[in-house]
């Protein structure tokens, strides 16, 4: 499913892609893939495997743990890395808690496309750090 | 009310139909068949039809060969396709793929009010279902031939209305679509703008005919054979790539497209590569844009009807209803808007009518048990059947070999009322929608080895995976999988009663 027209623009503003140049952003527009939730649906399920990188473009959507909702993702934020890179199954769900609007990359594509961007990678590998601080905070 | 008469339209009418629920059929067009009657431009389907299996045609098994057919309960209009076929190739010709839905039509006795153009549509409260603010409501279509009230539409009206990007000078070069007769590219430079499917057909077709073709897009090509699924450019089309491999006067890009002008008789394209930024611009006789399709969906996304996506598809519910207007479905190809769980980035079938059609069956019987009051009678198993029915169903069930982790077999393990075959539903619908203790089986890929079974199995509300191994033959029938699959099943099965 190819993105709509207004993806480059949108994603420009997102500090993932905030090093990439224009005809990259084109080239990351191609890559991904755009996909719809309604409100309610789920995107990733606990314990369900074959799932990929998501990329929110438009709504918000729940971090949900056996049950309890733990965080809200809005635009710009994203999700299923964790479960792509470790290449197991999620271990939340993520239900949209409005109409969600996303880019999404194949679990199995996540790593070459990292490695042909670096600077993708240093800033995913920043926003792991910041959930991981989160979390440290959270447990003490 | 159901709009559109390409195969997605007439297999759900006809569906319907044999439910015994009251619809109107209206097509724009003058006969069915939808864009099976102009299109592929070089008129040979892409899906096959193998005419010898070893199957009985009126057999379900024999689908998983049959892409083409639409599926009849009778075997009488069962395999409409193979005889039709001239025999020179097992992709149908578009006269005999259009020959085979007249025939379906006409055989099954679907009604269609043709010539008939949908122009515009209105949502009103309907207080005999509960209607005012966020109750029910019906709808009113305008068409050229009046109106028509009903409190359920579906849509099958196609992905054919011709997309360009807004690249600057695009606008001023021929859609697909246009594609003149071969003939009148002769020894012309051809720049096509794009490298799916459609660009590769028209490349193939221009081999013997253009001096140079050049393909163009940002991203890489893929190909079929090595997704393993029908994302990429399919083997039919894939001389092109091999010319272009072996230096033979193909190229192929990937770059993004700048500007299109034209510059005498010809156009002039300047392109940018999209890893080093280096510009490139080239001369072309002729250049094509095979960019795509997008839903004609006309006034629907006013009434609120979310889209996505380059193609604008409607996004919708696992049961094919738009996800933000209850009350509006849709049919055929644009059930691409209701993706599923797109295991391992892997998109259903339903693009293609092998794939559709069975949506089309699953929305007749969801329609007709939640609109129409109809229960349909589910059949009860034994325990001691239940295991081989389910992979007699992955073996042979033709809606799972061609709707992968998107369409399941769905059986009941219910302790109180016993075993029951709930049918084909969507797998996503299966796994969220909660409900008795159940099985649902479904076969997946993974874009590398052979198809393997899914088991999703439903104990006390919680469903659990587990993926079994693939077999070399496809055969999933053999011991090893009855006790892989009965130790799933045994902890829910052996509390479930036998039926009375």
């Amino acid at each position: 499913m190819a993105v709509r027209d207004d993806v480059v623009n949108t994603i420009a503003a997102f500090s993932l892609f905030a090093d990439l140049n224009g005809p990259q952003l084109e080239e990351v527009a191609h890559l991904f893939d755009e996909t719809f939730f309604g409100e309610g649906e789920r995107i990733l399920r606990q314990g369900v495997s074959g799932s990929g990188f998501y990329i929110i473009l438009e709504g918000s959507a729940a971090v949900r743990v056996n049950g309890v909702d733990r965080s809200t993702l809005k635009a710009g934020d994203y999700f299923g890395e964790i479960s792509c890179l470790l290449g197991e199954v999620p271990v939340a769900d993520i239900v949209a808690a409005t109409p969600l609007r996303c880019l999404v990359l194949p679990g199995g594509q996540l790593e070459g496309f990292l490695t042909a961007h670096p600077k993708v990678m240093y800033r995913l590998l920043q926003g792991e750090a910041r959930k991981l601080k989160n979390t440290t905070k959270w447990l003490s | 009310m159901l709009v559109g008469s390409g195969p997605g339209g007439l297999q759900l009418s006809y569906s319907l139909s044999r439910l015994g629920i009251d619809h109107a059929v209206l097509s724009d067009d003058a006969a069915p068949g939808g864009m099976f009657r102009r299109w592929p431009v070089f008129q040979r389907m892409l899906s096959w039809t193998k005419p010898f299996t070893g199957l009985p045609r009126t057999s379900r098994a024999y689908e998983r060969y049959d892409w083409n057919s639409l599926i009849p309960d009778e075997d009488a209009h069962r395999a409409i396709m193979p005889p039709l076929m001239d025999g020179t190739s097992y992709f149908p010709s578009r006269p005999e793929m259009e020959k085979g839905l007249e025939t379906f039509a006409e055989r099954t006795g679907i009604r269609v009010r043709y010539g008939c153009r949908w122009e515009s549509t209105k949502a009103i409260p309907s207080p005999a279902r509960g209607g005012g603010q966020g109750g029910g409501q019906e709808f009113i279509l305008t068409t050229s031939d009046g109106e028509y009230r009903a409190p359920v539409v579906v849509f099958a009206v196609g992905v054919a209305h011709p997309y360009r990007p807004p690249i600057p000078g695009l606008d001023q070069v021929p859609h697909y679509g246009d594609f003149r007769p071969v003939e009148s590219y002769k020894d012309h430079r051809v720049f096509i703008v794009g490298k799916q499917n459609s660009g590769f057909e028209i490349a193939t077709g221009l081999l013997p005919w253009a001096r140079q073709l050049v393909l163009a897009s940002p991203g890489a090509t893929k190909l079929s054979v090595n997704t393993r699924t029908l994302v990429g450019v399919r083997a039919r089309y894939v001389q092109p790539y091999e010319d272009a491999a072996l230096a033979g006067g193909v190229i192929i890009l990937d770059t993004t497209i700048e500007e299109v002008h034209r510059e005498g008789a010809g156009f002039v394209v300047r392109t940018r590569n999209a890893t080093d930024s280096r510009e490139l611009s080239m001369a072309a006789d002729d250049v094509i844009a095979a960019t795509g399709f997008v839903s004609p969906l006309r006034d629907l996304p006013a009434l609120g009807v979310a889209t996505f996506g380059q193609s604008q598809l409607p996004a919708q519910t696992p049961f094919w209803e738009s996800a933000t207007v209850p009350g509006i479905f849709f049919a055929g190809t644009l059930n691409q808007g209701s993706p599923g769980l797109k295991k391992h980035g892997i998109p259903s079938n339903s693009g293609a009518v092998q794939g559709y059609r069975y949506n089309a069956r699953v929305l007749a019987r969801h329609m007709a048990e939640t609109r129409f009051g109809v229960r349909i009678p589910r059949p009860q198993l034994q325990p001691a059947e239940t295991v081989r029915f389910l992979l007699n169903e992955l073996s042979h069930g033709p809606e799972l070999w061609h709707q992968r982790s998107y369409l399941a077999r769905v059986v009941h393990l219910d302790r109180d009322r016993g075993i029951s075959d709930e049918g084909i539903l969507p797998l996503s619908y299966f796994i969220d929608a909660g409900g008795p203790d159940a099985v649902a089986v479904a076969l997946e890929s993974n874009g590398q080895g052979d198809p393997y079974p899914a088991v999703y199995l439903r104990n006390n509300g919680v469903v659990s995976e587990r993926l079994l191994p693939p077999h070399p033959l496809l055969d999933f029938a053999g011991t090893d999988y009855q006790r892989q699959l009965g130790e799933i099943l045994d902890p829910v099965l052996s509390a479930s009663p036998s039926p009375a």
